[in-house]
Parts: structure tokens; C-alpha cells; sequence
């Protein structure tokens, strides 16, 4: 089934972005605006997507990308130089595949991972209200049985959003509940799962352990069901946030991202970084408080919106 | 935590360390590679390039190309400039007539409401009983998650009714405490974004309203560049006094510790280093940066021994050294003291990395290992654990079944239980004297 009504999500980002101060458009328009193009526009380019948290071996990339081509094909004004370097920063980064790329499954489960306090919770909320608002049937379990609350917090979301909620108590099994969670779909002709999980650094063997738990679960219980692990990540994370998309993928594999608290004066720009390293799609970004501050992820988008 | 940081400090200055003559060409290198390091570590860009340029200018002085050890003399002026821009020495937070209030203020996810019961668990320790305040009238649940960790580590916790304002909240509960005798009230807050302005007018007037002792600005220590603009405008609301950072135990390079003080002049007072409510400790500026080049924070792991380890047991552990009656009982309790001193990796990190073998550097050593040791010593009969010997076949058998291992593992803990007996013996034959450190492992 198709959430994502046709052209309904275009724009929503460059306005989710341009309502904040997430964009490096005035730094970058004060390099440029000098008019004069030498080293120190290139060092200070360098130093302004650095400022993004786009990670030195990316900017470095990207500025020398930017210095050949310009010699090969010298811009006529800033305004040219500004799109080059827009295209340049879009092509670090992976193509998303959308929700609506469906394929034949009638069971999409989105299971949420990352480390802790980027948002897993709150974006399983907002995930819960677009698929309720498409006509979809939603679960939300509840998997973080680790910190206080969890629990209670997700079925705040699941009553708001009407979804049903799969939960246990504090303490459980995560496992368990994925396990419920999954005879819950298959009872109730579920459209999409979405399974919230405690958050955790990439480095605590044992959880990412028990992570690897919950999923296999999942793919055992609900082998016809199309399985998306997406890794939440925080706008504001620096270049940690390699290490923690290379592990939550080494240890249990990821599909995509999803960025959230871009509605700060965080640039995002490690996806950037994130890309390069491990070549994964963002998926989606959260870009604000209310339920529906959560829009569909393109690369020109995102990067016309980083320098507008 | 830091220790990526760590390890490239340590390859960069391996090439440096120790050399008879340096020249501009090996400072020039040296600075380019400490660039990147810093930048890697989300050292913001603007400190970055302040601390390279000192370092720079410094390492090129006379005193340091003339001296006689040159490259050890580059090392010192890099450790002092990082301790100089975490700010020296450590800057305790000084409770004061009772109740000393105590707001807690950061961005979303950040960690205020654990940081929130660490801090009160730390200053129990201290002798202070402290309330918390739930004021996070905003995400789902909050409330209840503050009410369930004061619960759970036995803190008195003061909720607001439904409707109330963090303000409303945060006054009742400190004006309620000229009846009750708490010496410290922490009030948590709502995450909160520096650029919405609601929600900064709202903990402006919570300051004005409850005139905190302390205001304390909760970071990620994961986050990067951005961690400047959220303390600028934080400090510029609040004008707060310090500095807790976050969820250090992961790989987080922590470049925001560096960066925060430098820009705000505001120290970092506390870290939290793991998921355990007492995993929370004072910030060690001139420890950390030792630490950052690589040269070990051994004071910090002596006092976490100390703290972790009861002085009387070890006297009496090293007694049974000395009279070679060391058990598996003994050997058990030692594997437990490690985990309570933060487990190995904390403690190999700790340790100045040119005295560790290349394999550990910055290596995660898999502590499940421990773990399993432990199930087996566990499934043994304390007959068993005061005479290994006892254990035949049967006997490994039924404690590899006990423990979910193997026999050859639990072969395996008996021999090398016994090759630590045999060390232990020649050790003291030859320094009778010196006996064993306190909460090292035998």
C-alpha cells in the first residue's frame, strides 16, 4: 500500500529546513559573495561544510571535486559555483527508496534503532500518525523495556495516533515483545508493525546482541513481511554518528536513516559523512514538534536546502 | 571514553615522542595531523584551528627545539594546551545554604533525567539528601520516568499536577521544602530547542522564579559542530554555571568538552560514563587530557579501586596470598570487583598506552569472557571452589552443564586458576614484601 501521496511531500523539506536556521547559506554566501576565487575561498569552503559536521575526508572530497571542475569548466559567477557545489554535496549522498517503492508484501514492519535520546520514540509516534492518517492498520510495540517510562511514553503515541499497542513490563524481554508483537500483526491483519526499541551505544556488545535478537524474531515470525531496520540519528550528532551507523549495520543491518531535530541550527551534514562511509540511504527527516514533522528524504532537496 | 582521540594522538606523537631534534618540518606535519585529529573529534572548527596555531607557536619556541628532549617537551605543551582549554583543574559543585536548587537545562535527548538521578545518587554519596522535581511538562511520559528512577535508587521525587507549568511545579516543590528537610532540590526540565524562543522565555522565568544555586547545561557528548551554538545561547539565556556531559561511554570522541569550555568559559563539572545510575563522576580536566595523549588517567582508576573495593577485604586477600590459600571463591570476588570498577575496557583505557601490548590499544576486549569464567565458578560446590583439585571428570561435567560452557572451558579456568597460583608464588618469593595492589586481579 502507498502512504505517500504523489508529489505531496515535494518542497516540505527545503520549507522544514529554510523555518530554521539549518542551512549554511550564509557563510557559503559570504565566500562567495567576494567575487575573488582562490586558495582561501577553497579553505574556507572546507571549513564551512566541516562547520556542517560533514566529516574532513568528505569536505575534502567534495572541495576538490569542486576545484577540478571549476578549472575544467571555469563558473561564469557565485550563483554557478553555489549550484556546482549543491551537485556536489547531493552526489555524496545515496538515493532514498520510499515507502512506496512496496513490493508485494501487505506487512511492512519498521523496526527503530540508535543510540540513546535521538528520538526512536517520538519518530515511532509520528511514523504511527502518517500510517493511521494513509488508512493504514498500525501496531506500535513497545521494545524499550530498559529506561523508565518507555513504555508509557509509546502508549501515549499509540493513543494519540490510535494505533494498536503491543507492550510488556518494564524489564522484559525485548524479544518477547517482538514476538507478541508479531502474532498481534498477523491477528489483526496489521499494514505496518513499527517496533520502538531502547536506545544504545553502538559499543555495548550485549545489547547490540539482544538487538539481534529482536530482529531475528521478526524474521522468523514474519518471513513474507518486508523487514526495514532504520537507525534514528540526532541532526546534531557529530562524526560518532560513522561509528554508530557502521556498527548498528555490521551487527544487525540497516536499510536507511533517519534524521531527526533538524529543526535546530544543526546542519545534518553527517549523513554526509554517513553516506560516504557506509553508503546508506537517509530515509526520512524529523523536522519538528507536532506529529507530521516528519517528511520523505531527496538528496537535491536536502542539499538545495543546506545552501539556500 | 576519548579514547579514539586517544589512539591517534598516540600514533602522531609516537613519530615525535622521544626524538633528539625536531625541526619546522616535523612541527608542521605534527600540527596537520593534529588538525584532523581534533576535527574528527568534533573540536569545533574555530578551537581547532586556536589550539593548532598555540601549539604551533609554542612547540617552535626556544625552550622547547633547544631542550634536551624536544619531542617529550612537543607532547607537554600539546597535554597542557588541552588541559588549558578544559579548563585546568576540576571545579566541584559547592552545595550551599539548604535547599541549594539545582536546575538541569538541555536540548532534547541530551540525558537531563538520568543525569538527573545520577547527580542526586552522587551527591548522597556526597551526604546530601536531595528531591528531584519533575518539570518536563512536555514529552509523553516524562514525569513517570523521573518518578520510577527516584523509585528504583530511593530519592524522594516531587510531580506536578496535570495542568501545572514547570514553573508552577518547580515553585510549590521549593517552597514546600521549608517543611521538609531536603539540602538539595534538582529540578529537571524539559528538552528544549536554544532557537525556540517559548521554550527559552519559559526556563528564563524558572530561573527567576525558584533562584537556582546552580544551573547545570546537560550535553550529547556525541554531538559535533553545533554543540558551540546550543551552549552559546544556553549560557547566553541562563548564564549557567556548568557543565554535564553525557552518555561518554560509547566511542564518543567528546571534541564537544573541549569546544564547550573554550567558547562558553564555563567548566565541564560532570561526565556520565554508563548506563548504571552511579556510572557518574567529577570531571578531571588535566586527568583527561593525559588521558586524550595516550598517558593513562591512573589516578582516577587508584580512586575508583579504592571506592569499589573495601579495604579490610583486600588486606585479608592479601593475607591468603601470602599463605597461598587463594581460592576460586577469592578469584570469583576479584572478577566481580572488576565489573563494579567500571569492567576491563574502562580500566584499559585508563592505563597510559604505552604500557599496554599493541593487541589492546584501543582495542574493546570481549568482557563476556568474564561473564562465562564467572557462570563457571558459580556452578561449582564451595567444596569445589576451596579445593580444585576435587573436580575430576564427572565433576567438569556437571559444572559445564551448570554454567552453559564447555568442558574444555572449564579446563581451561582450572589451569589457568592454577598457572595464577604458581605466579603468585614465584611473585612473592621475589618481593615478599610488596604484596598485591588493592583490587587488581590475581
Amino acid at each position: 500500500m502507498s502512504v505517500v501521496p504523489a508529489g505531496g511531500w515535494l518542497n516540505r523539506v527545503r520549507g522544514a529546513m529554510a523555518k530554521t536556521r539549518a542551512s549554511i547559506a550564509a557563510p557559503v554566501n559570504k565566500v562567495l559573495g567576494r567575487g575573488v576565487f582562490d586558495e582561501s575561498t577553497w579553505d574556507e569552503l572546507e571549513e564551512v561544510l566541516i562547520s556542517a559536521d560533514m566529516g574532513l575526508p568528505a569536505a575534502l572530497e567534495i572541495i576538490e571535486h569542486l576545484r577540478r571542475e571549476s578549472l575544467r569548466h571555469p563558473p561564469a559567477d557565485s550563483a554557478e559555483l553555489k549550484t556546482m557545489l549543491q551537485a556536489a554535496i547531493a552526489a555524496e549522498l545515496v538515493p532514498a527508496q520510499t515507502l512506496s517503492d512496496d513490493g508485494n508484501s501487505s506487512l511492512t514492519v519498521i523496526l527503530l534503532v540508535g543510540v540513546n535520546g535521538t528520538g526512536k520514540t517520538t519518530t515511532a509516534g509520528k511514523l504511527a500518525r502518517r500510517f493511521a492518517d494513509a488508512g493504514g492498520t498500525v501496531i506500535i510495540a513497545a521494545a524499550d523495556t530498559f529506561r523508565a517510562a518507555a513504555i508509557e511514553q509509546v502508549a501515549v503515541w499509540a493513543a494519540r495516533t490510535g494505533a494498536y499497542l503491543v507492550k510488556h513490563t518494564r524489564g522484559g524481554d525485548s524479544a518477547a515483545v517482538a514476538y507478541d508483537a508479531a502474532a498481534a500483526a498477523t491477528a489483526r491483519g496489521a499494514d505496518y508493525l513499527i517496533i520502538d526499541t531502547a536506545g544504545r551505544l553502538q559499543t555495548k556488545t550485549p545489547l547490540m546482541e539482544e538487538l539481534k535478537k529482536v530482529k531475528g524474531v521478526i524474521e522468523r515470525e514474519l518471513p513474507e513481511a518486508r523487514l526495514l531496520s532504520w537507525l534514528v540519528m540526532d541532526a546534531t550528532t557529530g562524526q560518532n554518528g560513522v561509528a554508530q551507523a557502521s556498527a548498528f549495520a555490521d551487527r544487525i543491518g540497516l536499510d536507511g536513516l533517519i534524521l531527526t531535530k533538524l529543526d535546530g541550527t544543526a546542519k545534518g551534514g553527517i549523513v554526509v559523512a554517513v553516506a560516504r562511509a557506509t553508503g546508506l540511504p537517509v530515509v526520512m527527516l524529523g523536522t519538528g514538534e507536532t506529529e507530521t514533522d516528519l517528511v520523505d528524504f531527496d538528496s537535491d532537496d536536502f542539499a538545495a536546502a543546506l545552501l539556500d | 571514553m576519548f579514547d579514539t582521540l586517544a589512539g591517534r594522538f598516540t600514533d602522531i606523537l609516537a613519530g615525535i615522542r622521544g626524538r633528539g631534534r625536531i625541526d619546522e618540518k616535523d612541527v608542521a606535519e605534527a600540527s596537520r595531523q593534529i588538525r584532523l585529529a581534533l576535527l574528527e573529534a568534533d573540536v569545533n572548527f574555530k578551537v581547532v584551528k586556536e589550539i593548532v596555531a598555540d601549539v604551533k607557536s609554542l612547540a617552535l619556541g626556544e625552550s622547547v627545539l633547544k631542550s634536551l628532549t624536544p619531542g617529550q617537551q612537543v607532547v607537554k605543551v600539546l597535554r597542557d594546551e588541552l588541559a588549558r582549554v578544559m579548563g585546568e583543574s576540576a571545579v566541584p559543585l559547592r552545595i550551599g545554604k539548604r535547599p541549594d536548587v539545582i536546575i538541569l537545562a538541555g536540548l532534547q535527548g541530551c540525558g537531563k533525567t538520568t543525569a538527573a538521578a545520577k547527580l542526586a545518587l552522587y551527591l548522597r554519596r556526597e551526604g546530601k539528601k536531595t528531591l528531584l522535581v519533575a518539570a518536563d511538562t512536555y514529552r509523553p511520559a516524562a514525569q513517570d520516568q523521573l518518578v520510577s528512577l527516584g523509585a528504583e535508587l530511593g530519592v524522594d521525587v516531587w510531580r506536578g499536577e496535570p495542568g501545572q507549568t514547570a514553573v508552577d511545579i518547580a515553585s510549590a516543590a521549593v517552597q514546600a521544602e521549608s517543611a521538609t528537610p531536603h539540602d538539595v532540590v534538582i529540578v529537571d526540565t524539559a528538552g528544549r530547542l536554544h532557537i525556540d524562543d517559548e521554550l527559552m522565555r519559559e526556563i528564563v522565568a524558572l530561573k527567576t522564579a525558584v533562584t537556582p544555586g546552580h544551573i547545570l547545561f546537560v550535553a550529547d557528548a556525541m554531538i559535533g559542530q553545533d554543540a558551540v551554538n546550543q551552549a552559546s545561547a544556553f549560557d547566553d539565556a541562563l548564564d549557567f554555571d556548568g557543565v554535564i556531559l553525557t552518555k561518554l561511554d560509547g566511542d564518543a570522541r567528546g571534541g564537544a568538552a573541549l569546544s564547550i569550555k573554550q567558547v562558553t568559559g564555563k567548566p565541564i563539572m560532570f561526565v556520565s560514563t554508563g548506563e548504571k545510575p552511579q556510572d557518574f563522576e567529577v570531571f578531571h580536566p588535566d586527568r583527561m587530557a593525559a588521558r586524550i595523549l595516550g598517558m593513562g588517567d591512573v589516578i582516577s582508576l587508584i580512586e575508583r579501586a579504592e571506592s569499589a573495593v573495601d579495604e579490610s577485604e583486600a588486606r585479608a586477600l592479601a593475607e591468603k596470598l601470602e599463605r597461598e590459600a587463594f581460592t576460586l571463591d577469592d578469584f570469583l570476588s576479584q572478577l566481580e570487583q572488576i565489573s563494579k570498577m567500571g569492567g576491563l575496557n574502562d580500566m584499559i583505557s585508563m592505563l597510559p598506552s604505552h604500557m599496554l601490548p599493541k593487541e589492546l590499544r584501543g582495542a574493546e576486549v570481549e568482557e563476556s569472557g568474564l561473564g562465562r569464567t564467572k557462570a563457571i565458578i558459580q556452578s561449582m560446590t564451595s567444596q569445589e571452589r576451596q579445593t580444585p583439585r576435587l573436580i575430576d571428570g564427572s565433576r567438569r561435567a556437571r559444572i559445564a552443564r551448570g554454567s552453559g560452557t564447555t568442558v574444555t572451558e572449564v579446563n581451561g579456568l582450572l589451569k589457568q586458576f592454577e598457572a595464577m597460583r604458581k605466579m603468585v608464588k614465584s611473585a612473592q618469593g621475589k618481593s615478599k614484601k610488596r604484596g598485591w595492589p588493592a583490587g587488581f586481579p590475581g
